[in-house]
């Protein structure tokens, strides 16, 4: 039985300001889902709703079977984690962890015990007796993360966790969070707009747009094989090279170029246009035998160290920006540049208002 | 051993210069403080060593600035409280600008929460209201309110001074107490609920603990207006027993019509107002305090 389940979910405002429209997916235990999008994409609301923060329009919430759509956010044994992380400013490190379990009414001892364990699994037991004032930023996010975790509940949620940090610390708390929920059983459902956080965490990703589930897939998967356009330029960095191409006899037509299309992409309801769209780190400088392959001029290099992202104007489409990741040690002709576009790397849309993947 | 490197001789002149500048800055200072510290302090303080100047030294006719130690008396605070029983006073003024206090704070406080938090239809209505009270001056709602003290025959009670001065002192409250519930991180109520705090809990051990600083200040405000309130005082209440501070040291009298007590009313004036310095002082740290500092963000 999936430990967390969100059926049909929709919350509105008002008629116009709708967050979440008609949202089903399901969480098994060991599972880190993310929840990613761009902002006001409604992920704060999904789980704000999950958490009982907020009442749904229409729909249910179940966890481990059970409708809690009833219950209020205490009794839903779910623990959150705020991006303002919102410790209690009067109370010790002690206190903040171990007021959600007197609640509980759990006894002192088994109190007691669990701040001690989850305060040295995140190092902060030297921290138990001061106020959060006295803490820095990393501290805070631990401790915020320890008063989740000692509650042992059924879903965590986490809601941008990690967005007030500086770059540095965020990189290794990161890396720290998925090794702690990789430890634990309870589901994880984990909110954020940063894509790499999302690749990086989870087993499953949630991408949403607009009130709308897009995809929801391995982190694997969302990269390369996107749903739709959307996922597919929003996932990755740097972004994909998105383009709309108008088609003729089965090819597309990029400048002077074609590009053959895939078989079922030339049924007649897509005839016209096609959406077209290829990722900066698949393109390579063309070798003798690759089949596809394009030419133009550079007219931006950007160095990102490792290697150089440059964007070339195609012959014959002055309009179109083809960008490509190129390692740093590879040498090319500034003014006639020919790249490859490998075929199984190529992503097909329908021009449709679904924008959805043509499997190839 | 240390080699230290002499540093070249600073050119005499601009050092001169500098160090000129800088008395002349000192100088013009610390007269402005001067300035202002007997500027400001100079009538409290003359209050303060007229009570305890003997009644000689007040009168003599050369004005005794700095009374010499034979020129120092206790003698105004022993009248006050061995003939004046000055003690009633203190205990009626206490009573009703606590009582008064406890009450604004409790009613204003919940009242600025629902506003502050709750979408309630007709909020702006209710704010514009509550805004226009306090620009009412208070002195013309006397001969109302003395109406409805004989109407409900509430003269000679406490109830006649406790309920005009939290009415009146209500509206800044809420308005004061909105602004601060408004600028409480709404995450902290959010994690409290997660945590399992029903919401009662949640007001008395998140919310309440967070909001000290603000109902100090608030608090702070009503207490002195009602220790110092005069018309209303003099007006509801006319049983000597039941006088406040105010009033009494106002209808001090000396042993003839022609005599002006000054010793026990310098002394009346300063017993009146400690208390409200002792309870500024005592809660200034609290008020600067920003108490909700780290729980949000770093």
């Amino acid at each position: 039985m999936p430990t967390l389940e969100l059926k049909n979910l929709r919350k509105a405002y008002s008629s116009e300001i709708v967050p979440v429209k008609g949202l089903s997916l399901t969480v098994e235990d060991n599972e880190f889902l993310t929840l990613v999008g761009p902002s006001g994409c409604g992920k704060s609301t999904i789980l704000r709703l999950i958490a009982g923060l907020e009442q749904p329009t229409q729909g249910q919430v179940l966890i481990a079977g059970r409708n809690v759509n009833p219950l209020p956010p205490g009794d839903r044994n779910i623990a959150m984690v705020f991006q303002s992380y919102a410790l209690y400013p009067h109370m010790t490190v002690y206190e903040n962890m171990a007021s959600g379990l007197k609640l509980r009414d759990i006894p002192a001892g088994e109190v007691q015990k669990r701040v001690q364990e989850t305060s040295r699994l995140l190092d902060i037991d030297h921290l138990l007796t001061r106020r959060p004032a006295k803490l820095s930023g990393g501290q805070r996010q631990r401790v915020a993360l320890g008063r989740a975790l000692v509650r042992h509940p059924d879903v965590f949620l986490l809601d941008e966790p990690l967005s007030n940090l500086d770059a540095l610390l965020r990189e290794q708390v990161r890396a720290d969070l998925k090794q702690i929920f990789a430890a634990q059983k309870s589901p994880v459902v984990y909110v954020t707009h940063d894509q790499t956080e999302a690749m990086t965490l989870s087993s499953k990703v949630a991408v949403l747009y607009n009130g709308h589930l897009q995809q929801l897939d391995t982190p694997d998967r969302i990269y390369n094989t996107p749903a739709n356009r959307f996922v597919a330029g929003f996932i990755g960095s740097p972004q994909m090279n998105l383009w709309t191409l108008p088609c003729q006899d089965n090819d597309a037509i990029l400048g002077e170029f074609r590009i053959p299309m895939p078989c079922r992409a030339s049924s007649p309801s897509s005839l016209g246009e096609i959406h077209l769209g290829i990722r900066p780190e698949h393109v390579r400088i063309a070798q003798n035998n690759d089949e596809i392959t394009v030419r133009g001029q550079v007219f931006l290099i950007e160095n990102l160290g490792m290697s150089y992202l440059i964007s070339v104007r195609v012959i014959g489409a002055e309009e179109v920006t083809l960008r490509a990741l190129i390692p740093a040690d590879t040498g090319w002709h500034q003014t006639d540049i020919q790249l490859a576009l490998p075929k199984h790397r190529l992503h097909w849309f329908t021009t449709d208002q679904d924008a959805a993947r043509i499997e190839t | 051993m240390t080699t230290v490197q002499p540093s070249p001789p600073p050119s005499q002149p601009t050092t001169t210069q500098a160090r000129h500048k800088i008395s002349w800055m000192r100088v013009l200072l610390w007269a402005g403080v001067i300035f202002i510290f007997f500027f400001s302090l100079g009538p409290p303080l003359w209050e303060l060593l007229t009570s305890i100047k003997t009644t000689e030294a007040i009168t003599a006719d050369r004005v005794v600035y700095l009374p010499g130690l034979t020129q120092l008396t206790l003698g105004h605070y022993v009248q006050l409280f061995v003939e004046n029983q000055f003690y009633i006073y203190i205990f009626n003024s206490a009573l009703v600008a606590v009582i008064s206090t406890v009450l604004c704070l409790g009613i204003g406080s919940p009242a600025a929460y629902a506003l502050a938090r709750l979408r309630i239809p007709g909020e702006q209505v209710v704010l514009t209201t509550v805004l226009v009270v306090t620009l009412f001056p208070y002195i013309l709602l006397f001969l109302g309110l003395l109406e409805l003290v004989q109407l409900t025959r509430l003269a000679n009670n406490y109830l006649a001074l406790i309920i005009p001065y939290t009415a009146i002192n209500l509206p800044l409250t809420i308005l004061v107490m909105r602004s601060f519930f408004q600028q409480l991180p709404k995450d902290l109520e959010d994690s409290a609920k997660v945590d399992g705090y029903n919401t009662l809990q949640m007001l008395w051990q998140i919310v309440l603990p967070m909001t000290l600083p603000a109902l100090a200040t608030t608090g702070i405000l009503t207490f002195i207006f009602a220790w110092n309130e005069y018309i209303f005082a003099l007006t509801f209440i006319t049983r000597e027993s039941m006088k406040t501070i105010p009033v009494a040291a106002a209808q001090l009298g000396g042993t003839t019509t022609f005599e002006v007590p000054y010793g026990p009313l310098a002394a009346a004036t300063v017993l009146g107002t400690l208390p409200l310095v002792l309870l500024v002082m005592f809660f200034q740290r609290k008020i600067v305090q920003g108490l909700t500092a780290g729980s949000v963000k770093g």
